[in-house]
């Protein structure tokens, strides 16, 4: 079938898609953007966390189909084409190692300081739940998170 | 391989009795990891998140009427004061992403012993309200769950709604896991006060085949809270109501945990559930 749906601002349509692909099967294989992670492919590791319809939500668990027509943010898409002041953070911080969770934890951390500005680490913890890394031990992370909420830009 | 998207529901339920072996799915959060591993391989799926009208809740101010649709984000946004229980128990449910997409029809669809929504719907007598081109049924929640993942949901019926009676008194949802995010509950209790009718609810989840009330605990702390005193609970009170609920589950051994320490861990759960919601109660009314 074909899904047309709007990925980082600009239109974008796949033919061919199965209907029993996903929203990562359609970022990563038909369009081309390896940004979001296939990993555990059931939501519990969050590295294919992307915006959907301004929502966070992990890409493997949606049906490509349920795209249709909506708005897809990736996270090429979240520095507008620019790393981010929370992309430089993560690298400030190390809170990168082997980067496979980086484009989830980005995007979910973009979400929390996008609706809460000043989180304290409880928040950060709660928003970053959803996300695993196996390298960092999370707090480089929480750090990078903190170090943007504190200099009041994103 | 079809994809039905409607945005009706009256088309939903004509795909439903059309494809009967159609997948529904709606947050996807169960649906799409059976189709991703494998375990599943439909010819149709029927997508269901498209339709508003399912979407939303709504109240006469007594009863509340929950869509299908709703998911747990908003659940835990817009139902806190008329559902405390379901709402805390939404908040536990996998995390930000996972709460953004799953919906309380699909939590009541898939039926698991450990469906984090189950007990605390149970705790307050809910119903859920089954359509189908044919017509509409509402059957007790209690009754509409079979076993594991087992339900009455007929060929070609859909859920639409579930329905509870609005909060009149204090409830509380507590679960047992690793963490407290991701998890899938060890075991877990709810426990609602009904001060105007003087009753208590409750609910056990994964301890038992389905999810179910533990009905000698209820009809026990009914009787012997000072409802008129509003006094202080007894701890021995407390105590038997806990036993009283592990006497109610059935559990097993799993990878999550053994049957004696689920049995263990609900009756210390469902004590300190029933002392704080006795204690927001007493809290609530002035010279309390």
């Amino acid at each position: 079938m074909r899904v047309t749906a709007t990925v980082n601002g600009r239109v974008h349509s796949a033919e061919g898609v199965r209907p029993t692909e996903s929203l990562l099967d359609l970022l990563r294989e038909h369009l081309h953007l390896p940004g979001a992670k296939n990993a555990c492919e059931q939501g519990e590791c969050g590295s294919c966390t992307v915006y959907l319809d301004g929502e966070t939500v992990c890409a493997c668990l949606v049906a490509a189909g349920q795209a249709e027509g909506r708005e897809v943010v990736t996270v090429e898409g979240i520095g507008g084409g620019r790393s981010s002041s929370l992309q430089e953070a993560f690298l400030t911080c190390g809170a990168v190692q082997c980067g496979f969770c980086t484009p989830g934890l980005l995007v979910s951390a973009h979400a929390l300081l996008a609706r809460c500005p000043q989180p304290d680490d409880r928040q950060i913890r709660e928003a970053l739940s959803g996300n695993l890394c196996r390298c960092t031990g999370y707090e480089k992370i929480i750090e990078a998170v903190r170090m943007v909420a504190e200099g009041g830009s994103r | 391989m079809t994809f039905h998207s409607p945005t009706r529901w009256a088309d939903a339920l004509a795909v439903r009795a059309e494809h009967p072996q159609a997948v529904p799915i709606a947050g996807g959060t169960d649906a799409m990891v059976e189709l991703n591993s494998g375990r599943r391989r439909p010819d149709r799926l029927l997508d269901l998140s498209r339709i508003a009208e399912v979407s939303g809740w709504d109240t006469d101010g007594g009863t509340v009427r929950a869509g299908a649709g709703i998911t747990h984000t908003a659940i835990v946004a817009q139902l806190a004061e008329s559902a405390p229980a379901l709402a805390q128990a939404a908040s536990t449910v996998g995390s930000p992403q996972i709460r953004n997409r799953a919906t309380l029809g699909g939590n009541i669809a898939t039926a698991s012993p450990a469906g984090d929504t189950l007990p605390t719907l149970l705790a307050c007598g809910a119903a859920v309200e089954l359509h189908s081109v044919g017509g509409a049924r509402t059957v007790a929640l209690a009754d509409f769950v079979t076993g594991p993942k087992r339900t009455q949901l007929a060929p070609d019926e859909l859920i639409a709604a579930v329905l509870f009676p609005a909060a009149t008194g204090p409830q509380h949802f507590s679960k047992v896991g690793v963490r407290a995010a991701m998890i899938i509950a060890v075991c877990s209790f709810a426990v609602a006060l009904f001060p105007d009718r003087r009753s208590v609810g409750t609910g056990i989840g994964a301890a038992a085949p389905t999810p179910r009330a533990a009905v000698e605990a209820q009809d026990f702390a009914a009787e012997v809270l000072p409802w008129d005193s509003l006094g202080h609970l007894d701890p021995a009170v407390a105590g038997y109501f806990g036993d009283l609920v592990a006497k109610a589950a059935d559990p097993i051994d799993d990878v999550r945990g053994t049957a004696q320490y689920r049995r263990h861990a609900l009756a210390v759960i469902a004590r300190r559930a029933l002392i704080w919601a006795w204690d927001d109660l007493r809290g609530a009314v002035p010279c309390g």
